[in-house]
């Protein structure tokens, strides 16, 4: 299917499309990632609402053409709101056999597999475990496929520039782009721009990459395409006005954590010792010291939580990030800030466990360990972002409560909400409300564990205050001196301070909430985290179809929520969905007479859809009364 | 204290808290406090802006007593505490006390790294060769067939060596003295002047559960044949009338106890003390039949808190003042109307 002028035809209209979930797969080297992103933004300039996912291999460097070095990005975009990367993709771009193999199950039938022919030579089609070529033996007659020898044209179209064999091959991924550009009428001025930026220093390579993604596009606007293969157009979504962003999760909470500390007038000492995938948090913060961070890359976990305890006694907001391994390591640390009742928010970007588990891969299933894992009665705030622009506020959430209430904040992401991006409707930063943190100052009638009579929270006097010397630690104290105090009745009474002090930022909160659908009803579906948007799709499904299903997203882990007592009860069946074993239903079993039903995925993998659809009509039929 | 009052003059009392002191009677811990309240006046400390972080043990009591700012954390992680402390507010003075369990088993990762990077703090380690508080195990410190309740047998650990462990982490001042000495507070100062992380061990006798492991060295009578002061630029002898000194001996590299006057040994032969040189002080951790005392090596280097604030510096040049408006509009941004 070589293009030449006699294949030139008049280019048939392009077919509406509503929306379209694409794949990009290859080799871990084939830059799978950048081309991505790179739809991402053009796509986001279109004016499609979309949502992405990167799906990499935990190997750095896996061998070449083997399936466990495949990398995949998969977006979802639309004329209308989208919530997820979505389920099974309509396009699967396939840069070699491995990238094939592991994707095709998840083709729907009757999608569009876009390959490079080129790659599937006996080498690699032995290393993706293919007897026959796939290609060849009609085993993908079920797609819409289109084989193209792209590293052919590439190189073709890189040839003038004269570039040694391994860059020009490396161009492949914007030949790709450009087809694909060409396919859903995407604009290449941004990555043409992008390419010059980014290769400033080695202009000939950005040359090759450019002349590739226009050749790619060339091909698509010449080529007489099979039957069936159009070039389609997905008009803009209906987006709220204003500036928007594409932002990642992490992105997000290191903006977050830096506004937050901004609001409370305070330095932000970061301390973190790098691990999958929180790492990014740490990069992304180690840029901003011009902000007032410092950044501090621990020798363990446990050094990078002690640090930022020292940073919270001294003064700043003590901050620590981490994943799942991370957190257990700085429990016994988290144990004595909150013993100390000092500020300190420790993000877990949660990754699928247990033990070392599947690093790259998402899940929540740290939430018992959040809510529960220390030792002695340690009551603390667990606060669950749920999309990745909801980090951002998340993040400022957490030290709020942190330095309002002097107490340790987890706050819950994962893996899938920091490697995906979102448009994101930039904040008015100037509107966000203060909460100037003051230190104690008078030395009259001072002692460190003095409290306000409303929030319970101790007073915050910092070293190098006159006046003010006193000693802390994770000793018991007297509740009217703040001495040492092994006193029975004494400890008995704090505990319930301590106890007191956290529930009581259920009322500083915002009440439970139904996110869609009514007060009560047949079903509801109660979430948290990052699976809001699964969720919030598969429920306006049923409704659109009359069922009186409704969602509720929990932000406010622990503490939770005040009414929401009365919300589970206003539903026939309560049903949760978690990435994990069934934590978040058990802790509503034990604080609520629910009878609530737990909704169990341990994948790695984000909720199907089409699964959360099924579940919920299964039980809207086991209560239909 | 309003700027024009004269500047107080803080007394041993000012550093005194009013908590009861509730080591076991005899312990070589309440000489270390009462050197350090005495020091701390005379170096011009202020209460409120010194502050003492330590970890878990008898040791780490020491704290509560002192009229600072004090932080009692948890066992063996002090020294990452301090860090983020020095590094939130590196005005302050930070003293860091540990004990040889909680510094060198269970904190001895962190101790490794505050002395590496060279945080301006004082880390005073009380070496009792056993763990006391929970009740005499043997430590990592103790003597191969050290007898204890974990040990029936006598314990078959092969001890560290302080100091060798510090100079190993590359640490910028090592020193070593003991409870009762009176040369304890000079130590001291010269610790707390060493800019970068200053590290001293401290030889305390517990008399509970591990009494006079150190009793030749610190005994008025036997100590001056086993003490040697060492001083930069002085040849370093010891003994009751200055009679021993070190000599080098080359074919080993390494030192020997001489007697001067005797088989031809003079004065001459007495190897200088240089506190800027590793090796020396790499022979001077672990010698034979005496132990050297006061500063066995000084040679400042950069301090991870000063380079911290100068990064901080150079990104405020480049980047200019923080505005969270551009920060969130960095990269690709559009419009929806
Ligand atoms: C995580 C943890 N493990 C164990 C202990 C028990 N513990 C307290 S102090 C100590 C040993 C202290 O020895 P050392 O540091 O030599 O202090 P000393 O009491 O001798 O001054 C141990 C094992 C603890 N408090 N925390
Ligand atoms: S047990 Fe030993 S070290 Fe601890 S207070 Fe008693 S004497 Fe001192
Ligand atoms: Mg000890």
């Amino acid at each position: 299917m070589e293009p030449s002028a006699a294949a030139r035809v008049q280019p048939s209209p392009r077919e509406t499309l509503d929306s379209v979930i694409i794949r990009f797969a290859g080799d871990s080297g084939d830059g799978m990632q950048l081309t991505g992103s790179q739809f991402t933004t053009a796509t986001a300039d279109a004016g499609n609402d979309l949502s992405t996912f990167p799906d990499f291999p935990a190997e750095i460097r896996a061998p070449a053409g083997t399936t466990y070095g495949v990398s995949g990005y998969q977006i979802h975009f639309a004329s209308h709101d989208v919530q997820t990367p979505g389920d099974a993709p309509d396009v699967l771009v396939a840069m070699n056999p491995a990238a094939l193999k592991v994707n095709s199950e998840v083709l729907k039938t009757g999608g569009l597999l876009v390959v490079n022919s080129g790659a599937f030579t006996a080498n690699n089609l032995k290393k993706a475990g293919y007897e026959v070529n796939p290609l060849e033996d009609g085993s993908l007659d079920r797609f819409r496929v289109l084989a193209l020898d792209v590293t052919k044209m590439t190189l073709d179209a890189v040839k003038e520039v004269g570039l040694g064999s391994k860059d020009a091959n490396r161009c492949k991924n914007m030949w790709t782009l450009g087809l694909m550009y060409w396919l859903f009428g995407r604009e290449r001025d941004q990555t043409v721009g992008w390419l010059k930026n980014k290769f400033a220093k080695r202009p000939k390579l950005a040359e090759a990459n450019i002349a590739a993604l226009n050749a790619g596009h060339i091909y698509g606007e010449n080529a007489e395409l099979p039957h069936g293969i159009n070039a389609y157009q997905v008009p803009s979504a209906n987006l709220a006005p204003g500036e928007y962003r594409n932002i990642s999760g992490n992105e997000a909470t290191a903006w977050g954590l830096v506004t937050g500390a901004r609001l409370a007038g305070l330095e932000v000492m970061y301390g973190s010792y790098p691990i999958t995938p929180a790492s990014s948090l740490l990069h992304n913060l180690a840029r901003l010291k011009h902000f007032g961070v410092t950044t501090f890359q621990a020798e363990d976990e446990i050094a990078a939580v002690a640090a930022a305890v020292g940073a919270s006694f001294g003064g700043s907001i003590g901050v620590t990030g981490t994943s799942g391994p991370g957190v257990a390591l700085k429990s016994e640390a988290i144990g004595v800030a909150m013993m100390a009742e000092l500020p300190l928010v420790i993000v877990n970007v949660q990754r699928g466990g247990p033990s070392t588990g599947l690093p790259t891969k998402t899940e929540q299933s740290d939430l018992f360990q959040a809510v529960w894992g220390r030792n002695g009665d340690a009551p603390l705030v667990v606060l669950a972002a749920a999309t990745p622009g909801d980090c951002y506020y998340m993040a400022i959430e957490a030290i709020r409560v942190a330095t309002t209430y002097m107490t340790p904040v987890i706050l819950l992401t994962d893996g899938y909400l920091a490697n995906s991006a979102e448009p994101w409707l930039l904040p008015d930063v100037d509107a966000l409300k203060p909460f100037p943190v003051a230190f104690h100052q008078e030395p009259e009638g001072f002692h460190p564990f003095s409290r306000d009579e409303e929030t319970l929270a101790r007073v915050w006097p910092v070293p190098g205050t006159p006046g003010l010397e006193h000693r802390i630690g994770g000793l018991e104290k007297d509740r009217s001196t703040g001495h040492i105090s092994y006193d029975p009745h004494n400890h008995h009474l704090m505990t319930s301070v301590r106890h007191d002090k956290i529930a009581g930022i259920a009322r500083d909160v915002a009440p439970a909430k139904v996110d869609q659908g009514d007060n009560h009803g047949d079903l509801l579906v109660v979430g948290w985290g990052s699976t809001y948007g699964s969720i919030r799709q598969a429920v306006s499904v049923l409704r659109e179809k009359g069922h009186q299903v409704s969602h509720l997203h929990l932000r406010n882990i622990w503490p939770l929520p005040e009414g929401l007592g009365n919300l589970l009860d206003s539903f026939h069946t309560v049903l949760v969905p978690e990435l994990n074993n069934g934590q978040l239903v058990k802790l509503l079993r034990a604080e609520y007479p629910v009878d609530a039903v737990s909704l169990p995925r341990v994948t790695g993998l984000p909720f199907r859809i089409g699964g959360l659809i099924q579940a919920m009509e299964e039980r809207l039929q086991g209560s239909a009364i | 204290m309003s700027p024009n009052s004269p500047k107080k003059e803080y007394t041993r009392k000012d550093f005194a808290s009013d908590q009861e002191v509730r080591w076991c009677p005899g312990c070589g811990d309440y000489a270390i406090l009462a050197a350090v309240q005495r020091t701390l006046p005379s170096l011009g400390s202020t209460p409120e802006n010194t502050v003492f972080i330590s970890g878990i043990g008898c040791s780490s009591r020491f704290p509560y007593y002192m009229n600072t700012y004090g932080f009692h954390t948890i066992h063996g992680r002090a020294p990452a505490i301090a860090t983020g402390l020095k590094l939130a507010n590196p005005k302050l003075d930070v003293w860091v006390i540990t004990g040889d369990g909680d510094g060198l088993s269970i904190g001895g990762n962190h101790l490794l790294h505050v002395l590496r990077r060279n945080i301006d703090l004082q880390i005073m380690l009380f070496n009792n060769q056993i763990y006391g508080l929970t009740k005499g195990q043997y430590s990592p410190t103790s003597q191969v067939g050290k007898v204890t309740p974990s040990s029936p047998l006598g314990s078959i650990d092969q001890p560290v060596v302080p100091t060798r462990f510090a100079l190993g982490a590359r640490a910028t001042f090592v020193a070593r003295a003991f409870d009762t000495s009176k040369k304890l507070p000079e130590a001291l100062s010269a610790a707390r002047e060493h800019k970068g992380a200053s590290f001293i061990e401290i030889l305390q006798n517990c008399p509970v559960f591990n009494d006079g492991v150190f009793e030749l060295i610190t005994d008025r009578k036997t100590g001056p044949a086993y003490q040697l002061w060492l001083e930069h630029g002085q040849p370093m002898k010891f003994g009751a009338n200055g009679e021993k000194g070190l000599r080098l001996k080359p074919e080993t590299l390494s030192l020997e106890v001489v007697t001067i006057g005797e088989d031809g040994v003079s004065e001459q032969d007495i190897v200088v003390h240089d506190e800027t040189n590793a090796s020396l002080a790499w022979m001077l951790t672990d010698l034979p039949e005496v132990v050297a005392l006061g500063v066995l090596y000084r040679q400042p280097g950069p301090v991870y808190n000063e380079s911290v604030a100068t990064q901080r510096d150079l990104a405020e040049d480049r980047f200019g003042e923080p505005d969270l408006h551009a920060l969130l509009r960095q990269g690709h941004t559009w419009t929806v109307s």
